[in-house]
C-alpha cells in the first residue's frame, strides 16, 4: 500500500539526510522531489501546490532555528509528517450514534467503488462491537447488486431488508423508507443503507439520491473512494459533496499498490475525514482510518501501530497467559504450541501484509511480495498430520512416523525433517533462554515458518536404507 | 469553450503563450490522469510547434503515443475466444454482457463462462445479463473453481461450434501473487481446449497512474492483447489508457460509456484523443 509513494518519499530523504548541513536551496530541491512524488500518486495538482508551499513555508522557517541541531533532515521530515496527518484528516473520527436509534448510514459513491462489500463490512465491524444492524437494499439499478447484499448479509450474519429484487426494478427511496420504519419496529439500534452506484455527472441518479437522504435523514453519509482512483477523485468528490452532501470518507481497496493520492486530493478539498479503511475482498478487512498511521505508511516508518493491534487480537489473551506460563514453569515449549501460534499468525492475516508494516518495509518490497504464503499452511499440515502425543513429545518421531506424516500431509520426509529439526533448534534456544537469563523478544515460533526453506540434494547415495523416512528421502519421495 | 480549442484559438492568434496559459495547459493534462510524463513529454513538443495547422500538429502530438499494435478486435475462423481480466469493479462483468450483445446483434453466437465464482452473486449477475441478451451462460458453484468453469465453458462452446466464447473472470488486484497466478491457470486449462485469441483489460477511466502497474502486472501474467476503457460517461478522460498506450504498446479497443448494453462501441481515436483535452 502506497508503495510507490513511500519509496519516492525515502529518496527524498535519503537524500536530504547525506547533507551535513541543510541550505534553502536543499529544501527547494526536497520539494521539487516531494512535488514530483505526489503528482505519480494521483493528487490533484491544487493540493500538490498547496501542500508543497506549506512544508517549503514551514521548513524554511523553521531552518534559522535548526542550524545548530544534528538532525536537521528529520526535522524536516517531521514537518511533511505533520502537514500529511493534517491533510488526512488530523484524529480519527468515530460515527456519530444517533440519540434514538437506529443510527443510519447511508453509503454513496462510483460504480465499482466497493459499496456493497463496504456495506456487509461496516455490518460486521458494528455487529461484532455489540451492535444489532440492519442493511437495507436500495440499489435496485446494477443487475443482481440486491442478491450480492443479500449474500453478504448472509456470510456476516445480519439482516438484509431487500423487499424488491432490483434489476432496474422498484422504487429505491421507498425502500429506504420502509426500511427504517422495519428498523425501528423491530428496534435495530444501526441501519446501513447500500445505494446504486453512479456518476458525478449524472443527475437524475444523482437526484435520486438526495431523496433517499431525504427520506431515511442519516446520521452520517458515507462517501466511498477507491483507493486507485485519478485525478478525477477531485471532480467527483465535489459533484457528491454538492449533489448529495457527505459526512466521511471511506476508502477501499488500498491492499491493492494505489499510490492513494485520491485519498489526499479528497481530505484536502472536501475537508471530510477518511473514517474506514478497506484492506481486502473477505469481509473483516476494514478497519477505522488512523490518519497518523497513514501518514507513518507513506513515510515509510512503518505502520507498527495496526500491527500489533493485530497481533493482539489474534493471540487471545488466554494463549498468551498459557504459554507464559508454560514458559516461567519451565515446561518445554511443544509442537501443539507452535500449532497454536501458526494458527493464531493465520488469523492475523496475509503474511505479506504483516511484514509490510514493519519500519522499513519499502526497502524490501520485493522479498516481502515474493514471501510464499503457502509454506505457513504446509507447516501447519505437517504439524496436523502428527499424533498429539507426538506434538506433545517430538522424540517419538522415528523414522515411520516421519514417513506416515510426510504422507498424511503431503510433504517430503525432508520436509518433515527439516520441520523437526528448526522445532528442536529453537527448543534448544528456549531452555538456555530460560537458565541464561537472556531477555526473550518474540514468541519463538514466530520465526519459525518464514526461515529460507533448505532443501538438500538427495542424490548422495545409491544404497537403499532400511529406514523408510531416509529410504523416501533418498528418492526424493 | 474547451481548453484545447482555447489554446488553439491562441497559437492561431497571437502565438503568444503566456507562462500562466502553460501552467494551466498542464494542470488540464494532468487532470486528464495522463501522468507527469506524458504531460511533460506533450508540453515541451508543444512548445515547438510551428505549424499553420495547430490543431493538428498538436492532435497528432498525443496520437502518435498511441500503440502501433492494431486497434481492430481479434477475430478468428472458428470459435474465437476472449477472456476478460482486471481488477475488481472496473466493469469486467457488465463488459463481458456489453460484448455478447455487440456480437450478437451482427448475427454471432455467443456463449459465456461465468469465471467469477468468487463475488457474492456474480455468477447471477452475468446469468441475469445473459438471459437478456439471450446467450447461454455456462456457470459452476459459486466459489468453485473458476478454471473448471471456463474450461466448461471451452468446450461448450467448441462443441456448439459457436462464433465468439467470451470468459468473465473474478476481478483481482494485481498485487496479490495467489490470484494472480490463479488467472494464469485459467488461461492454461482453457488453451487445453483451445488457444486464447484475446485477453481484455479493463480499466476503469477513473483510475489514476495505478492503471500502468495493473496493465503490466496483468501483461506479464496473461499476455493482455488490448483494453477496454470503461466508464468514460463520467467525468474522467481515462488518460492512463493513453499513458498504457504509450509505454506498454497495448491497444485500446473498446470503450465502456453507460449502464446500457448498448453504450458500448469500437475505439475511436480521434474522439479519445480530443475528450482527453476538451
Amino acid at each position: 500500500m502506497f508503495e510507490s509513494l513511500t519509496s519516492r518519499f525515502g529518496g527524498a530523504f535519503s537524500s536530504l539526510r547525506s547533507r551535513g548541513k541543510i541550505s534553502s536551496s536543499d529544501i527547494e530541491t526536497t520539494c521539487e522531489e516531494i512535488r514530483q512524488a505526489l503528482l505519480e500518486s494521483d493528487v490533484a495538482l491544487s493540493v500538490v501546490e498547496e501542500f508543497i508551499e506549506d512544508i517549503r513555508k514551514k521548513s524554511l522557517d523553521a531552518l534559522p532555528t535548526l542550524q545548530s541541531g544534528s538532525n536537521q533532515a528529520n526535522a524536516i521530515f517531521e514537518i511533511v509528517n505533520a502537514s500529511l496527518i493534517a491533510i488526512l484528516g488530523g484524529q480519527a473520527r468515530r460515527v456519530r450514534f444517533a440519540k434514538n436509534p437506529p443510527t443510519v448510514i447511508m453509503l454513496a459513491g462510483l460504480q465499482g467503488a466497493g459499496k456493497t462489500t463496504l456495506a456487509g463490512k461496516l455490518a460486521k465491524f458494528y455487529a461484532d462491537q455489540g451492535n444489532t444492524p440492519l442493511l437495507i437494499a436500495s440499489d435496485l439499478q446494477r443487475p443482481n447488486a440486491v442478491t450480492q447484499l443479500q449474500v453478504v448479509g448472509e456470510s456476516v450474519n445480519v439482516p438484509v431488508f431487500a423487499p424488491e429484487l432490483g434489476n432496474g426494478q422498484g422504487d429505491p427511496v421507498k425502500v429506504a423508507k420502509a426500511g427504517i420504519e422495519f428498523a425501528k419496529s423491530k428496534q435495530y439500534n444501526m441501519v446501513i443503507v447500500d445505494t446504486a452506484g453512479r456518476l458525478g455527472v449524472d443527475k437524475e441518479l444523482m437526484k435520486q439520491a438526495s431523496d433517499i437522504r431525504d427520506a431515511v435523514n442519516p446520521d452520517e453519509i458515507l462517501f466511498v473512494v477507491d483507493a486507485m482512483m485519478g485525478q478525477d477523485a477531485v471532480r467527483t468528490s465535489q459533484a457528491f459533496l454538492d449533489g448529495v452532501g457527505f459526512d466521511g470518507v471511506v476508502l477501499t481497496k488500498l491492499d491493492g499498490d494505489a499510490r492513494g493520492g485520491a485519498a489526499l486530493s479528497i481530505a484536502s478539498m472536501t475537508k471530510r475525514p477518511i473514517m474506514f479503511a478497506s484492506t481486502g475482498e473477505k469481509l473483516h478487512e476494514f478497519d477505522i482510518f488512523y490518519p497518523e498511521r497513514m501518514a507513518s505508511r507513506i513515510l515509510g516508518l512503518g505502520d507498527v501501530a495496526t500491527l500489533a493491534e493485530q497481533a493482539k487480537k489474534a493471540f487471545d489473551t488466554d494463549t498468551s497467559a498459557k504459554l507464559e506460563a508454560k514458559f516461567a514453569s519451565g515446561e518445554d515449549f511443544t509442537l501443539e504450541d507452535f500449532l497454536e501460534q501458526l494458527q493464531a499468525m493465520s488469523k492475523m492475516g496475509n503474511m505479506s501484509k504483516i511484514l509490510g508494516m514493519l519500519p522499513g518495509a519499502g526497502q524490501m518490497k520485493k522479498q516481502i511480495e515474493n514471501f510464499d504464503e503457502g509454506e505457513i499452511i504446509r507447516t501447519k499440515a505437517i504439524v496436523q498430520s502428527m499424533t498429539p502425543a507426538e506434538r506433545r513429545e517430538p522424540k517419538l518421531l522415528n523414522g515411520s512416523r516421519r514417513a506416515r506424516i510426510a504422507m498424511g500431509s503431503g510433504r517430503k520426509v525432508s520436509d518433515v525433517n527439516n520441520l523437526v529439526d528448526r522445532f528442536s533448534a529453537a527448543q534448544k534456544m528456549m531452555k538456555q533462554v530460560r537458565n541464561g537469563g537472556m531477555p526473550a523478544g518474540m514468541p519463538p515460533g514466530m520465526a519459525m515458518p518464514a526461515m529460507p526453506k533448505v532443501t538438500k540434494p538427495n542424490n548422495k547415495k545409491k544404497s537403499k536404507s532400511g529406514n523408510p523416512a531416509k529410504r523416501a528421502l533418498e528418492q526424493g519421495l | 469553450m474547451g481548453l484545447f480549442s482555447k489554446f488553439i484559438a491562441k497559437i492561431k492568434g497571437t502565438n503568444d503563450f503566456s507562462p500562466a496559459d502553460w501552467a494551466e495547459l498542464e494542470q488540464e493534462l494532468l487532470a486528464s490522469d495522463l501522468g507527469p510524463t506524458l504531460t511533460n513529454n506533450f508540453l515541451e513538443a508543444a512548445k515547438k510547434v510551428k505549424s499553420d495547422n495547430a490543431e493538428l500538429a498538436l492532435i497528432e502530438i498525443l496520437t502518435s503515443n498511441l500503440s502501433k499494435n492494431s486497434h481492430e478486435p481479434v477475430l478468428v475462423a472458428g470459435t474465437t475466444t476472449i477472456m476478460v481480466v482486471g481488477v475488481n469493479g472496473t466493469g469486467k462483468t457488465t463488459s463481458v454482457a456489453k460484448l455478447a450483445s455487440y456480437y450478437k446483434k451482427s448475427g454471432k453466437s455467443v456463449v459465456l463462462a461465468a469465471g467469477d465464482t468468487f463475488r457474492a452473486a456474480a455468477v447471477d449477475q452475468l446469468k441475469t445479463w445473459g438471459s437478456q441478451i439471450g446467450v447461454l451462460v455456462v456457470s459452476g458453484k459459486d466459489n468453485g473453481d473458476p478454471a473448471s468453469v471456463a474450461f466448461d465453458g471451452a468446450k461448450n462452446a467448441h462443441e456448439s461450434a459457436s462464433d465468439i466464447f467470451i470468459i468473465d473472470t473474478a476481478g483481482r488486484l494485481h498485487n496479490k501473487n495467489d490470484l494472480m497466478a490463479e488467472l494464469s491457470k485459467v488461461k492454461r486449462v482453457v488453451e487445453k481446449v483451445s488457444p486464447i485469441n484475446e485477453v481484455l483489460l479493463v480499466i476503469d477511466a477513473t483510475t489514476g497512474q495505478n492503471g500502468l502497474q495493473q496493465a503490466k502486472i496483468f501483461t506479464q501474467c496473461v499476455e493482455v492483447t488490448g483494453i477496454v476503457l470503461t466508464k468514460l460517461d463520467g467525468s474522467a478522460k481515462g488518460g492512463v489508457a493513453l499513458a498504457i498506450e504509450a509505454e506498454l504498446g497495448i491497444p485500446i479497443k473498446w470503450v465502456g460509456t453507460g449502464e446500457s448494453e448498448s453504450d458500448f462501441a469500437l475505439f475511436d481515436a480521434q474522439s479519445y484523443i480530443k475528450g482527453l483535452l476538451s
